[in-house]
């Protein structure tokens, strides 16, 4: 095959039935549950009298509803009743049908698509889904993975497929050196900045270019979990050397020959060099500043050293309204500095950046100085196994010390489904994906970050840029 | 699921762009480990104060449009989360049908899987149907899938876009897994021979 994509390669080597009208059936080869989308699913086939298909290819771990401080009792001791009962429900249905479950108290325990990476279940080349919209994470791997919903992963649970349509290839180039201080979030709000919330939609982006390849692993995931954010249902990167690495003697990966095959395999999985895309964009990222949302969209970008719209300068009636709207509920006035924006809690966590690498960038940050007054943070590491990397590296005593808090993991504050949530009118500088009116707590305020920006809003208070800092 | 036939409903108007799952269902109702009775939290934070008092500026709190059954909205409906409890939530109010000019791509699937019919038009069109919804006295619109059409107030006609096997499935209220397991064969055959892949 020539003239394709990796999009293109990975669809066609999932393809199980093709209908004329364009509807098709796509194997799918991984599939992770989490309590709060996947037990009505279990709920339908009961009623229906239907089986998991395959149970070994569904992963089962516990993270939007979780408690992220006082776990020592266990399950049976979460104080909020319906979170415990989704999180029993979780458990009792994996043992049920048969489904392989880490448990809160499991070390690995941590949210789905940090814990998925961890375990070796995401390798390239393969299709993963899950019911949650940040499963585009995994497409840092070469594998093609998105979001659904709860009837199919009901679907997917009693058939091993999903009914599919294929979707149209977006490349975002990235090009140029990026410095030191532009992080892989930086890249994923630039990209949102220039095509919108709705510019990704009906598409697979695959990122490329020098600055992709020079991202580390958790950097592509950090810039692949906010794909969705572009309207992408998935983002993917070529997999390579780094991606190898990261894989190689995880839990779940081939061993011996078959790590041998599966390397052979997964190096042919690239874009062709002539393959055709039907939308492409280019993005420098050595020319771009650290970037902060001033807006309740993700795609409301600026640079922090930028000063918030004024909606009386846009022409277009619904944006001039989105605008009005968003800054009154962001409590901000139009023209402002961005530095000016005063932060009363810092949220270091989510899919998108609570791993190693988020929390020591944001360690580095922080060490050996105070949380300013005004402040009340906290660190929400990924996974437990992140959670001992940093507390072997000292990086706990690093946020203690500073006046951080530092909790179990769980996604947490990112959509404050737990008890970790913003009160009305407080704002939040986070490192999450969403600002959305009401995301992190009713009338809560929220601006996306870097961890390095977050951990420097931290100590002063306010926005600053990380150059300066 | 239920089928889906001709049906006219009042039309009620939310002029804005990029409605997130977020705001159609906030997460505080996602700890329900059933799919039905989320009607009540439709848009919660935009419709209820803290204290559970109506705002009365919100559309569904209006007289007029307390049963609506068609919501007509701006560009890019139903970004952000996958969560299907929003698709749940706008049929447990009554809503059969959303017409907008753009779709987030998971909510639009969503939708198809409840019997939800969600309409993509040209922005023209959904001004004029805005334009409708907004005259209150519960204006009504006729949506037949069938025929592809919506009828408005003044007796036009405006065609849509629907995909043909979804149109099938929705008017035959067909069950997406019965549907699938009728391929079983080919499902085995495929399987069988990806599970023999040393990366599989």
């Amino acid at each position: 095959m020539s003239h394709t994509t990796l999009y293109d390669k990975i669809w066609q080597a999932h393809l199980v039935d093709e209908q004329d009208d364009g509807n098709c059936l796509l194997y799918i080869d991984r599939h992770l549950i989490h309590e709060v989308t996947s037990p009505q699913a279990f709920e339908g086939l009961r009623m229906s009298g239907r089986q998991v298909r395959v149970p070994s290819k569904t992963l089962a771990v516990a993270d939007h509803n979780i408690p992220t401080t006082n776990r020592a009792g266990g399950v049976e001791a979460i104080e909020d009743e319906q979170s415990r009962i989704q999180i029993e429900t979780l458990e009792k249905n994996c043992a049920e049908f048969g489904i392989d479950h880490i448990g809160m108290m499991d070390l690995r325990q941590g949210i789905v698509h940090v814990t998925g990476p961890e375990e070796g279940f995401t390798m390239p080349g393969l299709t993963i889904v899950c019911g949650d919209s940040h499963t585009s994470t995994h497409g840092a791997f070469g594998a093609l993975a998105h979001g659904i919903g709860t009837s199919e992963v009901e679907h997917v649970l009693a058939t091993q497929t999903l009914a599919q349509r294929k979707a149209k290839n977006f490349r975002v180039n990235v090009v140029g050196d990026a410095p030191d201080y532009i992080t892989a979030k930086d890249i994923a709000l630039a990209v949102i900045g220039e095509i919108g919330t709705a510019g990704g939609t009906g598409y697979v982006l695959e990122y490329a270019g020098p600055a992709i390849e020079a991202l580390t692993m958790e950097g592509r995931m950090t810039l692949c979990n906010m794909s969705i954010e572009a309207g992408a249902r998935a983002g993917l990167i070529a997999p390579d050397e780094k991606t190898f690495e990261y894989l190689k003697d995880r839990p779940r990966a081939p061993k011996g020959a078959d790590w041998d095959s599966a390397v052979a395999y997964w190096q042919t999985l690239r874009s062709d060099s002539d393959a055709v895309f039907d939308q492409e964009i280019t993005i420098d990222a050595a020319n771009l500043p650290p970037l902060v949302t001033w807006g309740t969209s993700p795609q409301d970008v600026i640079s922090i050293n930028g000063r918030v719209p004024d909606p009386a300068a846009i022409d277009n009636e619904a944006r001039r309204k989105a605008t009005e709207r968003a800054l009154a509920y962001m409590g901000l006035e139009a023209d402002m500095p961005v530095q000016s924006i005063e932060i009363d809690r810092v949220f270091i966590g989510s899919c998108t950046n609570s791993r190693i690498e988020d929390l020591r960038a944001a360690a580095k940050v922080v060490e050996g100085k105070k949380v300013s007054d005004r402040v009340n943070a906290m660190v929400v590491p990924g996974s437990g196994l992140v959670k001992k990397q940093a507390e072997e590296e000292g990086l706990d005593k690093v946020f203690l010390d500073a006046g951080f808090e530092w909790r179990d993991p769980g996604c947490s504050m990112c959509l404050a489904m737990n008890a970790d949530k913003l009160s009305p009118q407080e704002r939040c500088a986070s490192t999450s994906n969403r600002n959305f009116e009401g995301r992190q707590g009713r009338e809560g305020r929220t601006h996306l970050v870097s961890p390095a920006m977050a951990a420097a809003a931290a100590i002063r208070g306010h926005f600053v840029d990380i150059r300066d800092f | 699921m239920e089928k889906f036939t001709t049906f006219e409903g009042i039309v009620a108007p939310l002029d804005m762009i990029n409605v997130d799952t977020d705001m159609i269902v906030p997460k505080q109702f996602l700890k329900t480990i059933k799919r039905s009775g989320l009607g009540a939290n439709v848009f919660d934070e935009m419709r209820f104060r803290p204290d559970g008092s109506e705002i009365e500026d919100f559309v569904l709190n209006q007289p007029d449009y307390r049963q609506s059954q068609i919501l007509v909205a701006g560009d890019n409906f139903g970004c952000g989360s996958s969560r299907e409890h929003a698709p749940w939530a706008l049929l447990d109010f009554g809503f059969r049908c959303v017409i907008a000019p753009s779709f987030a791509d998971i909510f639009f699937n969503n939708c198809f899987k409840n019997g939800i019919l969600p309409i993509a038009l040209p922005q023209a069109e959904v001004d004029k149907l805005m334009s409708d919804a907004k005259h209150g006295n519960g204006t009504v619109l006729s949506i037949n899938l069938e025929g592809q059409t919506i009828t408005r107030p003044n007796g036009e006609a405006i065609a849509f876009g629907v995909d043909p096997f979804r149109k099938h499935c929705l008017i035959e209220g067909l069950d997406d897994i019965g549907l699938t397991l009728k391929k079983s064969e080919k499902i085995d055959a495929f399987e069988a021979e990806r599970n023999q892949l040393a990366w599989c």
